[in-house]
């Protein structure tokens, strides 16, 4: 399984990366957000992907799950979304100011 | 021109109100099993942004006049105000305390100061997330122009 | 030993910050509770000082979870000493801000962004685990991004998309690197992680994760990977480029001293020297730039990159003198960086351009501007008894111990280019014609100078009172050099 999530998280990688050197705006979130999804799933395999019962005091359950990455990852996912939200708003806003979203175009000069 | 989304909205009126009840379900349940504030706040939050699909953002402003910056800075400000009840009786911040109760209908029921904490968190990411989905829907009218 | 202060300079700002922005239009209200929020940080910053001081190192398990299984935050010397600093520089560049940021920004939530920025400084400077290491860096990075983007000018649009672009792939190498530390050691613990890599010993996988870090922190800090720096630095408002050019690369600076002298410091002839070569590449970049512009903003910006580089020098020397000259300079650092960008601010706001070509003679109509950054200038040079001389000496000391000669000579030659670009902007925009008179000028300086003046005498107090201050960073760097110490504090 562990094997099978690795590969998962490097194709998840290689299209982020891909994605992020491409000119198109939307594109490049597009590719940020995939890396930081790759990333929580590297966080996820981290702890291991045993299957145990949730790690709560008083279950029945002999063996738990390592509960820390998933809380990491809650956090994690938490943060990629305000994150990403602030980037597409900021590109909206991009768009409308120079109307393009070829980066190639903003590059900026100094005489502004 | 308008368009037509008789199924959308018949659904949304029923969905709602079991997205609601489900998700104060799950912020009840998060004591001791898998739900909490967090995500009940995150499916209420979804609850919401399904109404400003369906209906029109004004619509959804008039029928629920709370700013949602002003909901979020106030859950964070509950959630980090239960933390600092520790410190009060020379605690580390942050500490709970919990106990039983009986009550006259429920019977012998749980209570905890992380209740509040998680109160606090659900104001928060309710606030969050439909104050984002707000922010980037809201200039819709000047993309169709 | 507990206490509960530890989390009072994260609170109070988040705190005052989150009831800020419930009355978003009351200014009175806003400037009034942001700054009692941070003069009572301070307060309480100087006090946590004299506790970790007298009781040494002060800890706080939240919610009572011993560590490693809770969040630690943990006060040392060296973090407590940043504390102070910062909370000083938030309060002078706080006021400065009430006369210059302007009645649009005030209402667009700039005084709560302000106080998270503090927030999430003064939470990396204190916590004791990794993962909320990571937190507290996005706390102080979104509410960056959210204030470099403050007016929407068409310069601050472009270079802050690039800044956040930067930032958000940087954090997802830091959450990797996270994720193979907690693979590899099983805790994310700083303390119980500096026991484990030392019990199973810094192997070729763990050194890589240290050399993944490392690019973390080398893009945050500007160590080599400044490449960001230069241009989102220069849009927004002199308030903010201040706070960030004086805070947000020490926080990577920071980290990067703590990472590297509590858990990866077993395979120096690797890491530590890696980072001498990033350090000296850095000086070199940052002098061509210093003194290749004529672009006010853009000489103060590479400035901050240059005494980068040069405080990871002190790292690399790896030396008690080495180390205790680090922190003196990074202290002194923060408060001469903000100085010299206020000033700068103050410049672009009287002449209305930021192309030193075309100001000349302002030390006829401000001479008290002028004389401060010629006080700065010299304490940024390293002329004693100023605050920038102990720093260099110690640094210098430092490496030239540690064998390193070439790296030594480099430091030191730099100040000569700091000397020569900082110069530059002294005698072309203060000696000369006077060709603004008083009544020709864009702007005032009513309330702006009182923050630099204020500044300028905490800089002088950290010269002159070096020996009392000295006692505090020496002991901060032994702390540094023995991880035992941190260690026992933590788990006890």
């Amino acid at each position: 399984m562990e094997t099978m999530i690795s590969i998962l998280i490097g194709i998840l990688f290689a299209i982020g990366t891909y994605l992020i050197l491409t000119k198109q705006l939307l594109r490049i979130i597009l590719g940020s957000s995939l890396i930081t999804h790759a990333v929580n799933l590297l966080i996820l395999t981290s702890g291991g992907l045993k299957d145990g019962a949730p790690p709560l005091i008083g279950g029945k359950a002999t063996h738990f799950t390592d509960a820390l990455p998933q809380a990491l990852i809650l956090t994690a996912i938490v943060i990629n979304f305000g994150v990403t939200a602030i980037l597409l708003v900021l590109s909206y806003r991009i768009y409308q100011t120079f109307r393009t979203d070829d980066m190639e175009m903003l590059r900026g000069n100094d005489d502004e | 021109m308008k368009p037509n989304d008789v199924i959308l909205r018949t659904v949304t009126k029923f969905a709602v109100v079991i997205i609601f009840t489900f998700s104060i379900f799950l912020f009840l349940n998060g004591h001791h099993n898998p739900g909490g504030g967090f995500i009940g706040g995150l499916s209420t939050a979804a609850a919401i942004v399904l109404l400003t699909l369906c209906y029109d953002l004004e619509t959804v402003r008039r029928t629920i006049p709370i700013d949602f910056k002003k909901l979020a800075a106030f859950g964070v400000l509950l959630a980090v105000g239960t933390g600092t009840l520790g410190p009060l009786f020379d605690l580390p911040f942050l500490t709970q305390a919990f106990g039983h109760i009986d009550l006259p209908v429920f019977g012998n029921t749980e209570w905890t100061t992380a209740l509040l904490f998680d109160t606090g968190v659900a104001f928060a990411v309710i606030g969050t997330a439909v104050n984002i989905i707000l922010t980037i829907s809201e200039d819709e009218s000047e993309w169709k122009r | 030993m507990m206490n509960n202060m530890l989390i009072l300079p994260v609170v109070l700002p988040l705190v005052a910050g989150m009831f800020l922005v419930l009355f978003p239009k009351k200014i009175l209200l806003q400037r009034a509770v942001s700054l009692l929020a941070l003069i009572l940080t301070g307060i309480f910053s100087v006090i946590l000082l004299k506790d970790v001081k007298e009781q040494g190192i002060q800890t706080l398990q939240l919610g009572g979870w011993e560590a490693p299984f809770g969040i630690s935050l943990v006060g040392d010397l060296f973090s407590i000493l940043l504390v102070v600093t910062t909370s000083i520089v938030a309060i002078c560049v706080l006021l400065y801000a009430f006369s210059s940021v302007g009645y649009e920004k005030e209402t667009h939530y700039f005084y709560p962004l302000y106080l998270f920025l503090i927030t999430g400084v003064l939470g990396s400077f204190l916590t004791g685990d990794l993962f909320n290491l990571y937190v507290f860096f996005e706390v102080f990075l979104i509410a960056s991004y959210a204030l470099i983007v403050l007016g929407g000018t068409r310069a601050q649009l472009r270079e802050s998309l690039k800044y956040i672009l930067i930032n958000v792939v940087s954090s997802a190498f830091f959450l990797l690197g996270v994720a193979y530390l907690y693979s590899v050691t099983g805790t994310l613990n700083l303390a119980h992680l500096s026991v484990r890599v030392a019990e199973a010993g810094q192997d070729g996988l763990l050194t890589t994760i240290s050399i993944l870090f490392l690019i973390v922190f080398g893009l945050k800090a500007g160590l080599f990977l400044f490449f960001w720096l230069p241009g989102s630095y220069s849009v927004p408002p002199t308030a903010i480029a201040a706070i960030f050019a004086a805070l947000l690369t020490k926080v990577g600076v920071y980290t990067a001293f703590r990472m590297f002298t509590l858990i990866f410091y077993h395979q120096p002839q690797i890491t530590h020297q890696l980072i001498g070569i990033l350090a000296a590449v850095t000086i070199i970049l940052g002098i061509m730039g210093a003194v290749g512009f004529w672009n006010l903003k853009k000489i103060l910006t590479y400035n901050v990159i240059i005494s980068i580089g040069f405080i990871f020098i002190g790292l690399v020397s790896f030396t008690e003198s080495g180390l205790s000259g680090s922190i003196y300079y990074l202290l002194h650092d923060i408060i001469i960086k903000a100085i010299i960008f206020l000033i700068g601010g103050v410049m672009i706001h009287l002449t209305g351009t930021s192309d030193l070509r075309s100001m000349s003679g302002l030390i006829r109509t401000h001479p008290s501007l002028g004389w401060m950054l010629f006080l700065a200038i010299f304490s940024m040079t390293g002329i004693p008894p100023l605050s920038g001389f102990i720093g260099k000496y110690f640094i210098t000391k430092g490496i030239f111990e540690a064998d390193s000669f070439l790296l030594g000579t480099i430091g030191l030659l730099s100040s000569l280019f700091i000397l020569y670009s900082m110069m530059k902007i002294f005698m072309n925009a203060f000696w000369g014609e006077t060709i603004l008179g008083e009544d020709e000028e864009k702007g005032t300086t009513k309330g702006l100078i009182l923050p630099i003046a204020l500044l300028t005498a905490v800089s002088l107090a950290l010269g002159i009172g070096a020996e009392v201050i000295y006692d505090y960073v020496a002991e901060a760097a032994q702390s540094l050099l023995d991880p035992e110490i941190y260690i026992r504090a933590v788990l006890k």
